[in-house]
């Protein structure tokens, strides 16, 4: 691999900052929306000046969900790219920086027309509420910008193929490849919805929408979604915390199969999300039930993946007995243990999972606030940490900067203050949501129900928490204004594990995407084809625009 | 591919695990018929007001069925209709609801009844009312500023 960087360009480094800068503006803003929402859901506190408790929720969703992770995502994906397979040929630079402004430029109109209220209708905007048509555009900037932006690391990725033929690509960035994939075919869905139905129908072009395959197009979108949040914290769990941690990479063909594997089954499962819905067939729910739970598989492979080095790892450092391999892991270093921590809320997280895409069970949580806690336990803990596991070095790597060992303990506890204030926001949201209090809703006593004053404790523990993860973003905010621009100058390692000697050499096969795009279309059509000709066929009369916030 | 004996063993005991979890749902669904509610029924959302059975919301005792009485509710922004209802211990009760405007939820806290409020859908749910008690019902989509004050009560009697 000639073409091996061990430092980032700089002119791809600035590309990258550029994205972080928006990542984090965005933490900043979603982080205090965040707060608000659950001192306002304790019953304590009221919002000032007029501002509404949705438009906040909107404010949250949008700038944490959608913004947050997409901007980072592609500024990581991008210098994981760039260290691995080569510095950018201007062209795909070029493309970087046009997807930049695109999805900066949607970002800021979506923005102003959520704070002018002309937009609470959440990040996932239901028809028939009716936003204002520049917040659709706004949203489909973001999207299309991201699609320019992937193109940067589809080039870099074709030219590396074509320079080193019959050789598998660089790891890591063959698992960006795949996370851009994924959000090429995921975001159609999307693209679809904003373009053919919502944005006619906010401009008075058309009258009425319909609202299932509104729906239905949205969650074709909605749940790879969070794979490809997802699929980044993999990237740096497989690749980059074996080398942290002085380990090498398990097995580079396993750690592929998964992520295809990822690809496949992230998309056709849709309906699991709609579950509760009354316009479509139970079985081709049950059907896309199975579907989603084939995930299954490649998580649990990338579990043992993980574990495997971990425990090889410490063994090799002489422990010994069952867990003893546990004591030797490097838990002085932010860049490991934050990321861990982010690992061991997957647990819980993924069990949570199964309940939300169980058939019958999600009747019991189905718009809960459970479903908050859990993906609070699943975005907001296992991936965020593992973004802020690789803030600190990444930034630094790019800047010419490095974590200072007072950073580095201060990241630790950022970490673990983020760890207590999940454990009391999201295990209050799991509890209530039990008891049946809902998501999305303001503080309520319900007309005085009995059942309705049961939460109100779990909401005072949601605020608690929530103002501990507020100090914690705070703090992780510093981390990053100090590595961006104050820490003392020097050289920061991007580490990219090696892969074990005794590995197999990787098959020529995982890199054959006619293959691997043409079974995620054949499944996406299997999923998909029949129960949408029903909702079109027996479709009810649209639905006339509604603004009722 | 070469795979470790321990993850070979890791997976098959996942993935077996994995399997007896989805015969389990399937077989609830199928066999023992606990689908989601999932009534394919639609409606004209503007006319749901002189639409039999949302013309007369309420509780109404039916002959001949397999349940004693069906429960119609019209939720629209933001109530549902009726406001409150009694229902007999032990009842078996076919929830049947609509919206006028738009997506709203129907959860009847404490309950199993959950199920999305979509216009032009009916959406439907049999249970039997089996605990004495105040239930309530309450918006669980999101449906404007109003939301969070969207509310019904059921009330189950002896």
């Amino acid at each position: 691999m000639n073409t091996l960087n061990v430092k980032i360009d700089p002119r791809d480094g600035k590309l990258v900052m550029a994205h972080f800068y928006v990542a984090f503006i965005a933490l900043a803003v979603g982080g205090l929306a965040g707060l608000l929402q659950t001192l306002v859901r304790s019953g304590k506190f009221v919002l000032p000046a007029g501002i509404g408790y949705y438009q906040i929720l909107t404010v949250h969703g949008v700038v944490l969900g959608l913004v947050l992770t997409t901007f980072f995502i592609m500024g990581f994906q991008i210098a994981a790219t760039s260290r691995t397979s080569g510095t950018l040929s201007n062209l795909q630079r070029k493309l970087g920086w046009i997807g930049f402004w695109l999805m900066t430029a949607g970002t800021l109109m979506a923005a102003t027309m959520i704070l002018l209220n002309k937009a609470s209708v959440l990040y996932t905007f239901y028809a028939p509420l009716q936003a204002h048509f520049i917040y659709y555009l706004g949203l489909t900037l973001v999207v299309v910008g991201s699609w320019v932006d992937g193109a940067a690391v589809l080039g870099k990725y074709i030219s590396w193929r074509k320079q080193n033929p019959g050789q598998p690509s660089p790891l890591i960035t063959f698992m960006a490849v795949v996370n851009t994939m994924l959000w090429i075919v995921a975001t159609i869905g999307v693209a679809s919805t904003v373009l053919f139905q919502l944005l006619p129908w906010s401009l008075g072009i058309v009258d009425r929408v319909d609202v299932l395959v509104s729906r239905t197009l949205f969650w074709y979108f909605g749940h790879p979604l969070v794979y490809f949040w997802l699929l980044p914290a993999y990237m740096a769990w497989y690749v980059v915390i074996p080398k942290v941690i002085g380990a090498k990479i398990f097995s580079d063909s396993l750690a592929r199969l998964s992520f295809i594997l990822f690809l496949l089954f992230s998309i056709p499962v849709g309906f699991h999300h709609q579950l509760m819905e009354p316009g479509i067939d139970p079985a081709w729910k049950f059907l896309q039930v199975i579907l989603t739970f084939l995930v299954v598989i490649p998580s649990l492979m990338t579990a043992f993946s993980l574990f495997a080095t971990f425990e090889s790892y410490g063994r090799s450092k002489g422990a010994t007995g069952l867990f003893g391999w546990f004591k030797k892991l490097p838990w002085g270093d932010a860049r490991f243990t934050v990321p861990f921590i982010g690992m061991l809320s997957f647990i819980p997280a993924g069990a949570g999972g199964l309940v939300n895409a169980s058939h019958q069970l999600n009747q019991v949580i189905h718009n809960t606030i459970w479903v908050t806690g859990h993906f609070h336990l699943t975005l907001a803990t296992a991936v965020v940490l593992t973004f802020f596991g690789i803030t600190y070095w990444l930034v630094p790597h790019v800047t010419g900067r490095v974590l200072t060992k007072a950073m580095n303990k201060l990241a630790i506890y950022q970490g673990v203050l983020w760890a207590i204030g999940m454990t009391f926001m999201s295990g209050a949201m799991h509890a209530a949501g039990l008891l049946g209090a809902p998501r999305r809703s303001s503080f309520s006593e319900y007309g005085g129900a009995a059942q309705a004053s049961e939460w109100i404790p779990y909401q005072i523990a949601q605020a608690v928490g929530g103002t501990i993860l507020f100090i914690a973003i705070i703090l992780m905010l510093y981390i990053f204004v100090n590595l961006a621009f104050f820490a003392p100058k020097g050289e920061e390692e991007f580490p990219i594990g090696e892969v074990s000697d005794k590995a197999e050499k990787t098959p020529m096969v995982f890199e054959n995407w006619k293959l691997w795009l043409g079974i995620t279309a054949l499944l996406i059509l299997f999923a998909y084809t029949i129960p949408f000709i029903d909702m079109i066929q027996n479709a009810p009369i649209g639905s006339k625009g509604y603004k009722l916030w | 591919m070469h795979m470790h004996k321990f993850e070979k063993i890791w997976l098959i005991f996942g993935i077996g695990t994995l399997l007896v979890f989805l015969t389990v749902l399937g077989v609830s669904a199928f066999y023992l018929g606990n689908q989601p509610p999932s009534c394919l029924a639609t409606i004209n959302p503007e006319k749901v007001d002189t639409t039999a059975p949302f013309n007369e919301p309420g509780l109404k005792k039916v002959e001949g069925k397999d349940w004693d009485y069906e429960l119609v509710y019209v939720a629209q922004a933001f109530a549902y209709t009726p406001g409150e209802i009694e229902v007999p211990l032990g009842a078996k009760v076919k929830v049947i609801a609509t919206t006028k405007d738009v997506i709203h939820g129907f959860q009847v806290a404490g309950t199993n009844i959950n199920m999305m409020l979509e216009p032009g859908y009916i959406s439907e749910y049999v249970t039997t009312f089996d605990k004495v008690g105040e239930y309530l019902i309450l918006c669980n989509e999101y449906c404007g500023s109003g939301h969070h004050m969207m509310t019904s009560k059921i009330k189950v009697v002896e």
